[in-house]
């Protein structure tokens, strides 16, 4: 099929990471949000995993792919 | 105790953008949709991470992540059964010894592979059943999406359309449906399989902090096991009686009725999974389809089972409280994942589990609605209504049984709300028509004299053995009705799931010893050349084209079983 997986994939991963990785930034300080959490930040944690992965799925399809001329 | 979720801006905003791209991927495909093949089989072109992440991922619906939290809760780590016993094995029959039969036939469905090995009646059987099947699953799928989100996500919706009033309910139900109609009449099948495997990642990213914050305030592994009974720690210590575990079924049960039968009958013959590895892009990829998909599998325990086994270790130790079923005094362990998401998650995240939840519904349905188009355009329309067409016209029919079949899945849907009764009785007949199908697929891939009227026979002598052995036995606690004991009671089981177990062993040795015993008293219809690449004995073993040792299928089954073994140990 024409269009690869990994596209969509890692451009949502990498959007919905960063969006999770400025929250958690934003809220650093905020004990209070994160006491349910058990004093992780979570949404920091989450986020960042999130951006790494989605980057990897970026970098590893046919977007950033040199095409070989055998 | 806080019953709704207060959802913030973000998590709104998390769920919106995972919509987007649920649509733009099939509005991305479009433009690859110009035959049949393409729409429905997804041209048998993708690679095999994909068609086996997509494997397991259809089969992780709303029933599967909703139901083995709550069986988590209620049973314990003997749940873990369905995802190593209960499913391994027959990922690793299906890949090596199956799947040659499946991809390297004509066949582009189960039910046609029936029609090519036996005959027109074991297709027709087996196609109707499954198109029934497909739908009414899809609806309950979508029903239970628009319960939870009314539920969890209140909007106060009231709105008035020329007269008819829409409720949040019925907000989420058209929504749902209306989104999985458009990927799906977009990008067909691919659209389905594509949005399964992004499914998966959703699932695992967004339901790993909930494991790993559950599991500290408990008190880690230690804490787990400190505050849960002793046979509720174990999968197989305990079932050498069935009285003591929880479960109350004993190892013969579960190694022939889970392990066998309701393991092989499932992952090997049901369309719906077959179909993914159907997709794949060569024999070598259809092959590995079910063993990729077998490695998350093994895992997915701490991910839907352990966050159940967290939650009443909880209200063992009086800090969290499960709420009631509405109106009675049973608890509602299907409120389990909500729940803990509702404790731990902080705005942010909160959206993201939300978002996997909602996601596995839709892939719930998209599946079946992917599996449903094919067998009724490819068994149902070009076999009875209109053969011989022009491809445009079947890709065309493939288009608007995607509409019927999510139309018909909303009434579905609307008629599970209403009489919850009937779609148990739908539900159990449909059970009864899978259980001895495995016995047809084994006796025909295997023993070429086999004949179509045995196979026919033996799936309707084992159905009705199923409704007779159901219709004999009650699960403890039970009251005679659709959860059996119509005919009598001979029998009490210590709990559905064990009568489950058992039925299937009945249906299944009914069908076995119906479909040899027919067999040596008709005449074989078909000539061994014929049945070549249906028959294992009448078809030449398969070359596989990887280029080395450790990508060759049979490697990887024994890597497969090998962690399973291991696992098993671990937790035995």
């Amino acid at each position: 099929m024409g269009l690869d997986i990994k596209i969509p994939i890692g451009l949502m991963f990498t959007i919905l990471g960063l969006i999770l990785t400025i929250l958690g930034l934003v809220t650093i300080n905020d004990t209070e949000m994160y006491e349910q959490a058990l004093d992780h930040n979570i949404n920091l944690l989450s986020g960042l995993v999130m951006l790494v992965f989605g980057c990897f799925m970026l970098f590893t399809s046919t977007l950033f792919k040199k095409k070989k001329k055998e | 105790m806080q019953t709704t979720f207060s959802l913030g801006t973000i998590d709104w905003a998390i769920i919106i953008i995972y919509f987007i791209f649920v649509l733009g991927i099939g509005w991305a495909l479009k433009r690859y949709m110009k035959d049949s093949s393409a729409f429905l089989e997804a041209s048998r072109s993708l690679p095999a991470w994909v068609t086996g992440l997509a494997f397991i991922s259809a089969n992780l619906g709303a029933i599967e992540m909703i139901g083995m939290a709550a069986s988590g809760a209620k049973y314990g780590m003997i749940i873990i059964h369905h995802f190593l016993i209960g499913a391994i094995p027959a990922m690793i029959f299906l890949a090596i010894f199956m799947m040659p039969f499946y991809y390297g036939s004509k066949a582009r469905s189960v039910p046609e592979y029936l029609k090519l090995r036996f005959d027109e009646k074991t297709r027709g059987f087996n196609a109707f059943a499954f198109a029934i099947m497909t739908v009414f699953s899809s609806g309950i799928s979508m029903y239970a999406l628009a319960i939870l989100a009314q539920v969890i996500m209140p909007l106060q919706i009231d709105w008035n359309i020329l007269g008819i009033h829409i409720g949040e309910f019925d907000f989420y139900l058209l929504i749902s449906a209306a989104i999985v109609l458009v990927y799906m009449v977009l990008g067909g099948l691919t659209s389905a399989i594509y949005n399964e495997v992004l499914q998966f990642f959703l699932i695992v990213i967004g339901f790993a902090p909930l494991v790993f914050i559950g599991l500290q305030d408990i008190g880690g592994w230690e804490g787990l096991k400190a505050n849960l009974p002793e046979n509720m720690l174990h999968s197989w210590k305990f079932t050498g009686s069935a009285a003591d575990n929880p479960l109350g079924v004993g190892w013969f049960g579960i190694f022939m009725g889970l392990g066998f039968v309701l393991s092989f009958g499932y992952w090997t013959t049901n369309f719906l999974v077959v179909q993914r590895a159907m997709a794949a892009g060569s024999m070598s990829a259809a092959r590995k389809t079910p063993l990729i998909g077998a490695l998350p599998k093994m895992f997915m325990p701490l991910l839907v089972v352990v966050p159940g086994m967290i939650a009443l270790a909880l209200t063992n130790i009086g800090t969290l409280e499960l709420p009631l079923k509405e109106g009675t005094n049973v608890t509602d362990f299907d409120k389990v994942i909500p729940m803990l998401l509702m404790r731990y998650m902080p705005v942010g995240v909160l959206g993201l589990g939300l978002t996997g939840l909602m996601a596995s519904f839709m892939s719930g349905m998209a599946g079946n609605v992917s599996a449903f188009n094919t067998v009724f355009t490819f068994d149902i329309y070009q076999a009875y209504l209109k053969p011989n067409q022009s491809d445009k016209h079947y890709l065309k029919v493939g288009r608007w049984t995607t509409v019927v079949g999510v139309l018909v899945s909303i009434v579905t849907a609307y008629v599970a709300r209403s009489f919850n009764n009937v779609m148990d009785f739908l539900q159990l007949i449909f059970a009864f028509i899978n259980a001895p199908l495995f016995a047809a697929f084994l006796l025909g891939m295997f023993w070429k004299r086999t004949t179509g009227h045995a196979a026919f026979w033996g799936l309707i002598g084992g159905t009705i053995a199923a409704a007779i052995h159901q219709g004999l036995t009650l699960p403890a606690g039970a009251s005679v009705g659709v959860k059996g004991g119509y005919f009598g009671l001979v029998h009490t089981y210590g709990s559905e799931m064990a009568q489950n177990y058992w039925t299937a062993v009945y249906a299944f040795s009914t069908a076995l010893i119906l479909t040899f015993g027919i067999t040596l008293l008709t005449k074989k219809l078909k000539t061994d050349d014929e049945l070549k690449g249906l028959v294992y004995s009448l078809t030449p073993r398969v070359q596989d084209d990887s280029k080395y040792w450790y990508q060759k299928p049979e490697f990887m089954a024994v890597i497969v079983g090998v962690i399973a073994i291991i696992i098993t140990i671990i937790v035995w």
